[in-house]
């Protein structure tokens, strides 16, 4: 079934019911309904097509949750973006998918009109949220203006293994690659997911984690497809504020990654019980260190904590049964249901439990492919144990115990993971050898209480007046938050490996050793 | 002497804008609506309070009425810093 289908059955249903609710908004399903067809009209008059696809450069507002539907509702394909993404980032994601169009808001338009200018690519309809000064930018139309076309239904014939959706994920090249999901691989893990969760409509699910993300995308997704209601915040920065929100609102589910559990734990004032409607708290991005989960316990007494694993291109793997977590405190747990999930050798053979290998993910969840990566596409999706089928190479090695539960070991690839999102070490020495005051850099993950990892750099400069200020300033400019080096070291050499390569291995034990 | 507002003002710039002193921060602009600040930025600024201004923070003073805002920083410090001299 097509996503867009769920959201018209729920608000046939049950229309007077709270869809969705922002700091500045109420949704009923019927005005989710109503406004997401409104945008679909819009962007078909506009020039969008079926299979077409459409940036939806926002941040946590009510209006990117509309204009997702929207986007499905017109029969193209959605691509959302991280809100802190710069101009040159966004340029080249608006020529690698052939955007058709994007939606943004007023804040994020100069980024937005820059990227289209640099794109070099003309006639993309773009639509804006009005300004502080209650002007839409110059070169967009008016968002709200887009909410007054009539909302009728647009026959755009499309079936649900056409795309839904196309999410950028950092490459271990340094380009963000495409992950193709149609609306049968959205289904079946939104089915899958809620499933495990034991998800009702009655459950109201708080959500702070980007939609850009896909694990905030699909508390979106899933609550419309449950008819539940999603309450969307745009920052855990204050968690108090949060947790006032849990009460007010009674929030039943609350998914976190590490560093939100992180700061929870820093907090001091905290009573056990203190958020009495919840009813589950997820983990996933990363394994939750053992004294974390024990005090998530005791804080959250009678609360299931569902420790989960994931990537982007097939969405979810593994989840732990909260019943295993006392047994197996360090495990991801088993597939999800519906899918498998094993772990091979470098032939692709099975390998035995305590022995490290591959993972692998067969299931109707994963992904079709890298858009227009033929390449990349071949090397993750490869030959499954049938020959109709291909099956998801993980690139994270794991390990099992005796009864099948997984657990993490390490990446095959330097991807370095902090505050839960992926962050591909090229895409930041790129622009540190951009700045023509270094030499040259070499970046690693390097751990951190709060983040996981922090993002390091070792940095020879030819500038000897650089400063590691100017070189965060100018990573801000260029990429997304999330991705500005924390710790920046400066050396007269790089360390190398015997065959002269830097190597990131030793340049990670370098910066380790001297925090 | 440096007031409050400016030694806010440059703790933020210096290590929320990377010391960009061209970006147009008004004292009373949105640190989070303006992506100035994040979650861990959350927990420098909590740090910089306690560590230069001798304020003991806890849990409920953590809120965006109190931090969100050079101006809200600024204020909640001042009064915490008078109500300790007092």
């Amino acid at each position: 079934m097509r996503i867009e289908h769920f959201l018209a059955a729920k608000a046939a249903a049950h229309p007077a019911k709270t869809a969705l609710i922002t700091k500045d908004k109420r949704l009923r399903y019927e005005e989710l309904d109503d406004l997401s067809s409104r945008l679909a009209a819009a962007l078909f008059a506009n020039g969008v097509r079926r299979n077409d696809r459409v940036l939806i450069f926002m941040d946590n507002c009510w209006e990117a949750a509309v204009s997702i539907l929207a986007v499905l509702k017109a029969g193209a394909t959605f691509s959302p973006i991280n809100s802190s993404t710069k101009a040159d980032k966004l340029a080249y994601i608006i020529g690698d998918c052939d955007a058709a169009a994007i939606l943004t808001q007023a804040k994020l338009m100069p980024v937005a009109a820059e990227a289209c200018g640099s794109s070099g690519k003309t006639g993309i309809f773009v639509a804006s949220t009005i300004g502080a000064d209650n002007q839409c930018p110059a070169g967009a139309t008016s968002l709200a203006d887009c909410l007054t076309f009539e909302a009728r239904e647009t026959d755009h014939r499309g079936i649900d293994i056409d795309l839904a959706m196309l999410i950028y994920t950092s490459g271990s090249t340094g380009r963000p690659k495409g992950v193709m999901m149609t609306h049968r691989n959205c289904d079946a893990a939104a089915d899958s997911i809620t499933t495990y969760l034991c998800n009702s409509p009655d459950d109201v699910i708080l959500n702070v984690l980007p939609l850009a993300f896909d694990y905030g995308l699909y508390q979106l997704l899933m609550a419309v497809r449950l008819g539940a209601t999603l309450v969307l915040e745009k920052s855990f920065a204050f968690p108090q504020a949060i947790f006032e929100r849990i009460r007010e609102e009674g929030v039943t589910g609350l998914p976190l990654v590490p560093t939100m559990a992180a700061m929870i734990l820093q907090m001091r004032d905290l009573t056990p019980g203190f958020l009495p409607s919840l009813r589950y708290i997820s983990n996933t991005a990363a394994a939750l260190p053992q004294a974390h989960i024990e005090r998530l316990r005791f804080l959250f007494p009678g609360v299931r904590l569902y420790s989960m694993y994931g990537l982007t291109e097939c969405k979810r793997c593994t989840y732990l049964p909260p019943e295993e977590l006392d047994r197996r405190p360090g495990s991801v747990g088993i597939a999800i249901p519906n899918t498998e999930a094993f772990v091979v050798d470098d032939h692709g053979q099975l390998v035995p439990p305590g022995v490290a290998g591959e993972l692998v993910i067969r299931g109707p969840h994963v992904m079709q492919g890298y858009w227009r990566n033929e390449a990349a596409t071949e090397r993750t999706l490869r030959p499954g144990p049938n020959p109709w089928e291909k099956v998801l190479y993980t690139g994270d090695l794991f390990s099992t115990d005796e009864d099948g539960f997984l657990y993490f070991v390490g990446r095959k690839d330097d991807i370095i993971k902090t505050r839960g999102e992926k962050v591909a070490p090229k895409e930041v020495e790129a622009v540190l050898h951009a700045h023509p005051g270094i030499a040259e850099a070499v970046v690693v993950g390097v751990p951190d209480p709060v983040l996981g990892h922090a993002i390091g750099a070792l940095v020879i400069r030819s500038d000897p007046t650089l400063s590691e200020k100017d070189v965060m300033r100018h990573c801000a400019r260029h990429l997304e938050d999330f991705m500005v080096p924390k710790v920046i070291e400066f050396r007269s050499e790089l360390p190398k490996t015997d065959t002269g390569k830097v190597s990131r291995r030793l340049a990670a034990e370098m910066m380790e050793a001297a925090q | 002497m440096d007031t409050v507002k400016d030694k806010v003002r440059t703790f933020i710039v210096d290590n929320f804008l990377f010391g960009d002193k061209s970006y147009p921060l008004a004292d009373t602009a949105s640190l989070i609506e303006n992506d100035i600040i994040d979650s861990t930025a959350v927990l420098e600024l909590v740090a910089f309070i306690e560590d230069d201004f001798g304020i003991a923070m806890v849990d409920s003073d953590v809120v965006p009425a109190n931090l969100d805002s050079i101006e809200r920083l600024s204020s909640f410090i001042s009064a915490r810093a008078k109500a300790l001299a007092a």
